[in-house]
C-alpha cells in the first residue's frame, strides 16, 4: 500500500479547511523537486498554474464555497489530452511548442471539479509503445527501480503517481496503454468501457479502441476519478448516452456469490512470478465468497495479430493530419508534397513511422482484405468468445502484464517483442470493455505484479467491488 | 523470413505516406514489417467467410444538433499557432511537382 495520501482524503481535507490547496500543492511540487530528474515523468511542470489555482481555490473555500470532490487534488494529464494555451505535444517532435485552442472534454471536467494540474507526462511517441522508450523527449523511468521502464505508453502517468508527484493522473489506452504502465508501477489504472469517457480533445491515435483513464493509489480513488470524467458529451459522437456510472457505493460490498471467470485457454507467455499472483488472487475471491469459473476465449491468442493490423491502420489515417499545415512543425520547401513527406520524416520517431507504414500497407488496394478485413472479422471472434464467456462469468481475471517491469533496453531491438507486452490487455479494448489493474504483490526482484479485471460493456460497478477485494486482500 | 514484401513495397507505402526516408530505412522497415507479417500469418487459415467485420465496439449512430450558430474556437488563435497563415488563412507552398 501507498505512504501518499489518497485523493479521497485529499479533497475532503481541502474542502473542509483542514488542510490548504496550497500546502497540498506545495507537497506535490516538493516531490517532483526532489525527484523529476531522475524519474523523468513530465513534459512540462505547470508549477506556477498549479499554485495560482490552489491560491484561487483555497480563496473561494474561504468564501464558503464548494469547489467540487477534488478540491486540492493535484493530477497530472498524459501529454496527448488537449489543454488550452499549454502545450502539447504527444511526446512527438512533430508537435513540439504546439498549443491548443481548446481542452478536452475531462481537462474541463476535471477542473470544474476542483482538481489542481500540476503537468503533462511523458508518454511513447503518439502512445505507441509499452516502455515510454519511445518518446521524443527521452524516457521515463520506473519510480520503484530506475533501471526499469514504467510500461507504456502512459508511462510517465503511471510514474507520476507512483513517486507522488500527483495524487492521481489520466492517461489513455488503444492497447493497454494505462493498465500495462499501472501494473509495472505498483498503481491502480482503469480503462473504461469504449464510450463511457469523452475522447474530445485527446489526441487520436486508434479511434475505435483509444479510451481515457485514471491512475491512482487506491481503488476508491480510481472509482471517484472515473465517475467524474464519465458521461454523455456531444463533442464525442462515440459517447454513449448514458449518464455516469456510480462507483464509489459500490466499494464494500464484497464479492459474495459472484462468479469470477478463470481463463481456461489462456495464450502462453506469462512469467511464473506472475502467474503465482493470478493464482493467489484467485483464492483470495474464493474466500471473500466468490466462484471461479473456467471459461473459454479460443479466438484470444489471434487478438495480437488483429490489433496490429487495426490499429495501425487506424493510426496511419489519423496520423495523415501532421502535415505541417495547420498545427505543429513544418520543414520547409519549394513545393506542398515535399513539404509533407519531409515534414513527416523529420517529425515522427521510428515507432510511429513503422506503424502508419504497416497501417498504410494494410489498407491498400490489393491487401485490404487479407489484412485490415480479416482482422476486422477476428475482432468479431474475440468479442463474440467474450460474449459467451460472460454468459457464465460476471468478471474475468487474467495477468494485467506478462512480466514486471523489464530494463530498458530489453525489448527494443525486435519490435514485435515489444508489441507481446500487450497480449493480455489488447482483447479488451478490441471488445469495447472496461478492464482494470490492481496491484498485487510482487513478483521478480520484487517488483509489482498487477491483476488485471475484466468486465462487459458497462460491467464498471462489478469490476470495481472486485478490485476493492483484491485490494484490501493484497 | 518469407519475404511477403520487398523493398519496393515498403518505398511505395512510405509514399503513399508521405514519408521521406533514406534507403537504408527502407532495408530495415522491410525487414521489420515482414517479420511482422510472418506472425500475423496465423490468422491466415481461420475460417472467416461468414464472420461479420467489427469495425466499432457498438453500432455508430450519426450524431447531430440544430443547425444554430454556437461559440467555436478563435480564428486568431488557431492560426496563431499554425507554421504559416497569411489574411486569415493557412499559408502552404505551391502544389505543383510530383503525385503518386
Amino acid at each position: 500500500m501507498s505512504n501518499f495520501t489518497s485523493a479521497t482524503s485529499i479533497a475532503q481535507n481541502v474542502a473542509s479547511g483542514a488542510q490548504s490547496a496550497a500546502s497540498v500543492v506545495e507537497e506535490h511540487l516538493q516531490r517532483i523537486s526532489q525527484r523529476e530528474e531522475e524519474v523523468h515523468a513530465f513534459n512540462l511542470v505547470t508549477s506556477t498554474e498549479a499554485r495560482e489555482r490552489a491560491a484561487d481555490l483555497d480563496a473561494r473555500i474561504a468564501r464558503g464555497e464548494n469547489v467540487g470532490p477534488l478540491a486540492g487534488v493535484p493530477i497530472a494529464l498524459k501529454d496527448n489530452m488537449c489543454t488550452r494555451g499549454i502545450p502539447t505535444t504527444c511526446s512527438s517532435k512533430i508537435l513540439e511548442g504546439w498549443k491548443p485552442p481548446y481542452n478536452a472534454t475531462v481537462v474541463d471536467k476535471l477542473f470544474a471539479a476542483g482538481a489542481v494540474f500540476v503537468g503533462k507526462t511523458n508518454l511513447d511517441e503518439f502512445a505507441m509503445g509499452s516502455s515510454t522508450e519511445n518518446s521524443a523527449f527521452g524516457p521515463t523511468r520506473n519510480p520503484l527501480d530506475t533501471s526499469r521502464v514504467p510500461g507504456g505508453s502512459s508511462g510517465g502517468s503511471a510514474a507520476a503517481v507512483a513517486a507522488g508527484f500527483a495524487a492521481v493522473s489520466l492517461g489513455s489506452d488503444t492497447g493497454g496503454s494505462i493498465r500495462q504502465p499501472a501494473a509495472l508501477c505498483g498503481v491502480v489504472g482503469v480503462k473504461p468501457t469504449y464510450g463511457l469517457v469523452s475522447r474530445y480533445g485527446l489526441v487520436a491515435f486508434a479511434s475505435s479502441l483509444d479510451q481515457i483513464g485514471p491512475f491512482s493509489h487506491s481503488v476508491a480513488d480510481a472509482a471517484l476519478l472515473t465517475e467524474i470524467i464519465a458521461g454523455y458529451d456531444p463533442m464525442d459522437s462515440t459517447s454513449i448516452p448514458k449518464p455516469a456510472p456510480s462507483l464509489v457505493s459500490v466499494l464494500g460490498r464484497g464479492v459474495e456469490g459472484m462468479r469470477i471467470g478463470r481463463v481456461a485457454d489462456l495464450p502462453e507467455g506469462a512469467d511464473a512470478d506472475v502467474l503465482a499472483r493470478l493464482d493467489a488472487a484467485f483464492v483470495a475471491l474464493e474466500k471473500a465468497g466468490a466462484t471461479i469459473v473456467d471459461v473459454k476465449l479460443p479466438s484470444l491468442s489471434y487478438a495480437l495479430t488483429a490489433y496490429y493490423l487495426i490499429a495501425p491502420a487506424e493510426a496511419s489515417s489519423n496520423l495523415a493530419r501532421y502535415d505541417g499545415v495547420r498545427y505543429g512543425n513544418r520543414v520547409a520547401a519549394n513545393d506542398m508534397n515535399t513539404m509533407y513527406a519531409d515534414t513527416r520524416a523529420a517529425g515522427f520517431g521510428d515507432e510511429v513511422k513503422r506503424r502508419i507504414m504497416l497501417g498504410t500497407y494494410a489498407l491498400s488496394a490489393g491487401y485490404y482484405d487479407a489484412y485490415y478485413g480479416k482482422a476486422l472479422k477476428v475482432r468479431r471472434l474475440i468479442s463474440d468468445d467474450f460474449a459467451a464467456a460472460y454468459v457464465n462469468a460476471d468478471v474475468i481475471l487474467t495477468p494485467t502484464s506478462p512480466t514486471v517491469a523489464f530494463p530498458f533496453g530489453a525489448k527494443t531491438d525486435d519490435p514485435l517483442t515489444m508489441y507481446l507486452c500487450d497480449i493480455f490487455t489488447i482483447p479488451t479494448n478490441l471488445a469495447g470493455h472496461p478492464a482494470m489493474s490492481v496491484p498485487f504483490g510482487t513478483g521478480q526482484a520484487n517488483m509489482p505484479v498487477g491483476v488485471q479485471i475484466l468486465a462487459p460493456t458497462l460491467g464498471e460497478e462489478a469490476m470495481f467491488k472486485v478490485a476493492a477485494v483484491l485490494e484490501s486482500a493484497a | 523470413m518469407s519475404e511477403r514484401l520487398s523493398a519496393a513495397d515498403v518505398a511505395k507505402v512510405a509514399r503513399m505516406a508521405r514519408l521521406n526516408i533514406s534507403a537504408a530505412d527502407v532495408e530495415r522497415y522491410t525487414q521489420q514489417l515482414d517479420g511482422m507479417l510472418d506472425h500475423f500469418a496465423d490468422i491466415d487459415n481461420l475460417q472467416l467467410a461468414d464472420v461479420q467485420p467489427m469495425t466499432q465496439p457498438f453500432p455508430l449512430v450519426n450524431v447531430l444538433r440544430a443547425d444554430v450558430e454556437q461559440p467555436c474556437l478563435d480564428r486568431e488563435e488557431v492560426l496563431g499557432v499554425a507554421p504559416a497563415a497569411e489574411q486569415g488563412r493557412f499559408r502552404v507552398p505551391p502544389s505543383g511537382g510530383e503525385d503518386e
